[in-house]
């Protein structure tokens, strides 16, 4: 019988919660690595029992935490993050030239055919690769010394890079988004890369259609449908058709088009969700109301999804790595909360209930759908 | 050590080491992470071996931080008779 596995990081440590496919009772593991920020873990498509950890922390700076029984036990792994050659310079937030200086890994992203291949973003924004399970890693360095890099700035949580997308279906090609950079894309492996932001606007910068320079939040690509992305921008929902070439904008209706999270049904590739929050200044959801907005029209259209959600005097964040999506059928939606709340759908959205409350803040959710 | 660091190198809160040579902080620190490589990078920096910033280093009532890496460490710390403390700063929530 199939269960699922949902990989919890927080503020504070990592946590796994398990369930069955019903998905209404949960067995909570944790704190992995208490007291430690976990900005991400992830499986391994592969062998699913193969988990990676990101585990830093001001003081310590970043370790690499690796799992082969599915999250019972860790080993440290490497974590020597060294740009490849002169790093150069990108922007400070006064404009000024900044070097490039490694901080932390922000997403992991493993390979979809090779449990021992896994990619690390990292701020200041680069793109690392293991090939021994995380032992060794070693810059991609293509995309940091795209021509553009020296004009890249920090957003407010710093110049990182967030999100990355493997194409299932032409893995030389992948996506990864930076902030405040914008989307990037490439086609052979990840040797070059260039900016796929036609069709952003962006008030807040000086040129609001900028080749680069957009502080994309999320990108989500549906596995059967890889030229099909939508984006979460800082400002704007977004969608592409044709792998990033051209953006159109389906913030429709929803009652703000701030957001962080954006994800997709994984049986129905338009069927899109988003938690609004209120605006840049006011990192909350609302009018008080915790509403994930769903589109089952791959965009424009939004219903707010609000059953077992709280409706009065909630005040919490959603960030970027923190919603998810398993592969049951009906699917089932999961997202973290910057109040430690993670809130599980089993259906597709329509109902929601919380498997905990009152973890650390949650930086990042991810399921796996296991056999 | 500090807590955490405690539990990523599965020890207690003392290390006993054996440093060939002159007992500096850098022989301690390269010593201690020779023995114990899930500290690298924890305590300095791997590539440049800066101390972390909110790491300090303790020893006989004195704060030995900011004094050069390869500076003797007391005697009491060379011969073992008082620890060299490895402390996180007070800071944050």
């Amino acid at each position: 019988m199939s269960r699922v596995r949902v990989l919890v990081g927080t503020r504070k440590g990592a946590f796994v919660l398990s369930s069955d496919a019903s998905r209404k009772t949960w067995q909570v593991d944790g704190p992995h690595f208490a007291g430690w920020e976990i900005y991400h873990l992830k499986g391994s498509p592969v062998n699913p029992d193969r988990i990676y950890a990101s585990q830093s922390s001001s003081w310590f700076g970043q370790v690499l935490q690796r799992s082969d029984d599915g999250g019972q036990t860790w080993a440290a792994v490497g974590n020597q993050f060294v740009y490849e050659g002169e790093p150069g310079t990108h922007k400070w937030y006064d404009g000024s030239p900044h070097p490039w200086e490694f901080k932390r890994v922000w997403h992991l992203e493993p390979s979809l055919n090779d449990p021992d291949m896994i990619y690390a973003g990292v701020e200041d924004a680069a793109l690392f690769a293991s090939g021994d399970g995380g032992t060794t890693w070693n810059e991609l360095p293509g995309l940091r010394t795209h021509k553009t890099a020296p004009e890249w700035a920090p957003g407010a949580g710093g110049m990182c890079l967030h999100t990355m997308l493997i194409d299932p279906s032409e893995p030389d090609r992948m996506y990864v988004a930076i902030s405040s950079a914008g989307t990037f894309r490439t086609d052979d492996a990840g040797k070059t890369w260039r900016p796929i932001n036609n069709g952003l606007k962006s008030n807040y910068i000086p040129d609001p259609d900028a080749y680069v320079g957009h502080c994309v939040h999320r990108i989500a690509m549906h596995p059967s449908r890889p030229n099909t992305l939508f984006m979460q921008k800082h400002w704007d929902v977004m969608r592409t058709d044709d792998g990033g070439e051209n953006w159109r904008e389906i913030s429709g209706n929803l009652p703000t088009d701030f957001g962080f999270v954006v994800d997709i049904n994984a049986n129905e590739p338009d069927t899109v969700y988003v938690v609004p929050i209120t605006s840049d200044s006011h990192h909350f959801v609302p009018d008080g109301k915790l509403r994930v907005y769903r589109s089952r029209t791959g965009g424009d259209d939004w219903e707010a999804l609000t059953k077992g959600l709280p409706q009065e005097n909630c005040y919490v964040n959603v960030l970027r790595d923190a919603m998810t999506v398993d592969t049951l059928d009906p699917s089932g939606i999961y997202f973290g909360t910057s109040g430690g709340q993670v809130y599980a759908s089993a259906d597709g959205g329509d109902s929601w209930n919380p498997i905990v409350r009152d973890l650390p803040a949650v930086l990042s959710v991810e399921v796996q759908t296991l056999k | 050590m500090p807590k955490n660091l405690q539990i990523l190198a599965g020890v207690g809160r003392v290390v006993e080491l054996e440093v060939k040579g002159q007992v500096t902080q850098r022989s301690v620190l390269d010593a201690l992470e020779a023995s114990h490589p899930a500290l690298l990078g924890t305590l300095r920096d791997a590539q440049t071996k800066r101390r972390r910033p909110m790491i300090r280093f303790f020893a006989c009532e004195e704060d030995l931080s900011d004094e050069s890496v390869d500076a003797p460490l007391p005697g009491e710390v060379a011969t073992g008779k008082e620890p060299l403390l490895i402390i996180g700063a007070i800071a944050g929530g």
